[in-house]
């Protein structure tokens, strides 16, 4: 438990850390939400003023520093100016979209890799090696913006799937199942596109750290005991090669989420990217800083899951506790 | 030998594709700029060898677009007249130098081109100036400064390293995509393209340092300790001294793997940038503010030539991680 704590702990950390680093830079940016209005003949000076002075925008940085940790502590994450509301409310159903693609996409990403890497390690033939090398290297050679686009263009063409959004018309109305199956619908494509963009990375890990355990002597000592090829595979070799595999679980939650912010402005999903997009766009900086905060949180939340795992995974960590 | 041959095949189609990005102004046939109202999402030109009379052409010659219809009829070509293409032609407006043209009212858009009548070619030959250097700018600014701060962690060890990688914690601890947006957030939106082009390139390569520099921080921890070096040491070797001579050199293979790597990932980092509208702005082409028309799905489905700059980035990407592969090989042999 201790260890744990002192990830978790460690993870708290590297959100302050992010928060006072992500807020020094949108406070040294030139020019703010109002900066435009300046423009506007109508809009005198002595309004802009007032309105910066209402938003707290002419105190000195440390004192805005805390003002906004104060509110980040209310849970409202600051204002949004473009919104008028504050940052939370906005921000938490496009995480909620936002994790529902990428924990799908992580899920079934590693529910397909780890299979088709340790079949891939135990293929003798050069042909199927070199086959599956060219394939996996061909597909990592695929950027993300392209597998969105081709995707988003096989909706358009065949009408199979939605082209974009989360809900289809008539959602309100439908009953749970309904909407479970209409929300599954809208998922098919932005998970299939994340999926296989993240698919021959993992693949090419899970069969190079599996081919590594694969020649120890207990592997062949299993064989020799008469345990079928599966059993030796998934019962044996995998556990001792999943230490860095699962260090890499907590990177593919990363990779992922750079990932799905393209391809949710792409499929327009209503996650954290189109918001960022248009946040960005507006010079809406508190709204920005809310959403690489959460942005962060869920990585966190994946390396904390992946800290997990290890956990369970390695007796090692376990036993350095006691 | 398969591995060499794709590695020589890799870095030739590399080098062809940066240089004729750098000579675009004489491989391209037309300015990047150029408009042709009249002939919106014109389909690639064919080029034919042989003529109406049967008779067969070594070089190949076009037809122009027929006049009638306008803008709604279909491309038709006017079988009436044929433009052979010629090489090293000069551009009577301009005078400048092209390799290879034909002669007006024909022309010779061998990527069709785009919703206002700009070569498809052209603009992909200009893009390719922008985005694939743009990668390799960022690359360079950020291995350089991943390197030199994970030099100082590695070796000066103690409170340095300690500072050094606390703060490389902090920037893994983002998604890099938001990370990168978040900075660019903050910039100012509206930039003419030259200066949107070194912002970029400058937030890409510095936004990224923390995974260079744990790389060599580790390259350069281990070797701080190697025999030689304490040797070095205790001849009375300056710290310059065994930087320069003992560690840099050692940490060349793991940086230079890292960079192969790097780069496609901070070209596509451009081309998303300018896709989504927060790069390099029209009318200067990148394959990223290329690929925006796709966003509209009557261009997305129906106009294939629209795609190319997103297909030409597979290409690059295959040849960088080929590159990435063999220096990778070439760094530990062992594992090979």
């Amino acid at each position: 438990m201790a260890w744990l704590a002192r990830r978790a702990l460690h993870g708290l950390v590297l959100l302050f850390g992010v928060s006072l680093l992500s807020f020094l830079l949108v406070s040294l940016a030139p020019g703010d939400f109002f900066a435009d209005m300046r423009l506007n003949p109508r809009i005198s000076e002595a309004t802009l003023r007032a309105l910066r002075a209402r938003h707290g925008l002419d105190r000195p940085l440390p004192e805005r520093y805390v003002r906004w940790m104060a509110s980040v502590a209310r849970g409202e994450l600051g204002y949004s100016f473009a919104y008028d509301s504050p940052v939370a409310p906005l921000l938490w159903p496009r995480l909620r979209n936002t994790l529902l693609l990428t924990g799908t996409a992580t899920a079934i990403a590693w529910a397909l890799a780890v299979p088709i890497g340790v079949w891939w390690s135990t293929r003798r033939s050069a042909a199927a090696r070199h086959g599956l090398s060219a394939l996996t290297a061909l597909l990592l050679a695929v950027p993300d913006i392209l597998l969105g686009l081709g995707f988003l263009l096989l909706a358009v063409r065949t009408g199979w799937f939605p082209a974009g959004g989360m809900t289809g018309v008539g959602h309100e109305g439908m009953s749970t199942l309904g909407r479970a199956a209409d929300i599954a619908w809208h998922l098919a494509l932005p998970v299939a596109a994340l999926v296989l963009g993240i698919l021959p990375v993992l693949v090419r890990h899970v069969r190079a750290s599996v081919a590594g355990v694969a020649q120890a002597p207990f592997v062949s000592a299993a064989r020799a005991h008469g345990l079928p090829e599966w059993r030796i595979q998934f019962g044996h070799v995998l556990p001792a090669a999943a230490n860095p595999l699962i260090s890499l679980f907590g990177l593919s939650v990363a990779s992922l989420l750079s990932t799905s912010l393209l391809i949710e402005v792409v499929m327009s999903w209503p996650g954290l990217g189109p918001l960022l997009l248009e946040a960005i766009l507006a010079r809406d900086f508190h709204l920005v800083l809310g959403l690489v905060l959460a942005s962060t949180l869920l990585l966190l939340g994946g390396s904390l899951l992946a800290d997990l795992m290890l956990l369970a995974a390695d007796p090692r960590i376990r036993a350095e506790r006691t | 030998m398969s591995a060499r041959r794709s590695l020589v095949l890799a870095c030739a189609f590399l080098i062809a594709i940066h240089v004729a990005a750098l000579g675009a102004g004489f491989v391209a046939p037309y300015p990047p700029t150029a408009q042709n109202r009249t002939l919106p999402y014109a389909p690639p030109t064919r080029l034919h060898f042989v003529d109406e009379a049967r008779r067969f052409h070594l070089l190949p010659f076009v037809y122009a677009w027929s006049e009638e219809g306008g803008i709604d009829a279909a491309y038709r070509e006017d079988r009436g007249q044929a433009f052979p293409v010629r090489l090293l032609v000069r551009d009577d407006a301009s005078g400048r130098l092209h390799l290879f043209g034909v002669d007006e009212p024909a022309r010779l858009f061998l990527l069709g081109t785009d919703g206002f009548g700009r070569d498809q070619l052209s603009r992909l030959l200009h893009g390719a100036r922008i985005s694939l250097f743009a990668g390799l700018i960022a690359t360079a600014l950020s291995a350089g400064v991943g390197w030199l701060l994970g030099l100082c962690a590695g070796f000066y060890g103690r409170w340095v390293d300690a500072l050094v990688m606390r703060a490389a914690d902090v920037f893994l601890a983002l998604p890099w995509l938001y990370l990168l947006f978040a900075v660019r957030a903050v910039l100012p939106l509206h930039v003419s393209p030259v200066h949107a082009f070194l912002l970029i390139v400058v937030v890409i390569g510095l936004v990224d340092w923390a995974r260079p520099a744990r790389l060599v921080r580790g390259v350069a921890l281990s070797v701080r300790e190697r025999n030689y070096v304490l040797a070095a040491r205790g001849f009375g070797a300056s710290d310059l001294y065994l930087l320069r001579r003992h560690i840099a050199p050692a940490t060349a293979g793991v940086l230079l793997t890292q960079a192969a790597l790097l780069v496609p990932q901070y070209v596509l980092a451009e081309v998303t940038l300018s896709f989504l509208g927060l790069g390099v702005s029209e009318p200067v082409p990148s394959w990223g503010n290329m690929l925006t028309a796709l966003q509209r799905y009557h261009v997305l489905s129906a106009y294939w030539w629209m795609w190319v700059p997103g297909i030409a980035l597979v290409p690059v990407f295959l040849a960088y991680f080929v590159l990435s592969e063999a220096l990778h090989d070439r760094a530990a042999p062992a594992s090979h």
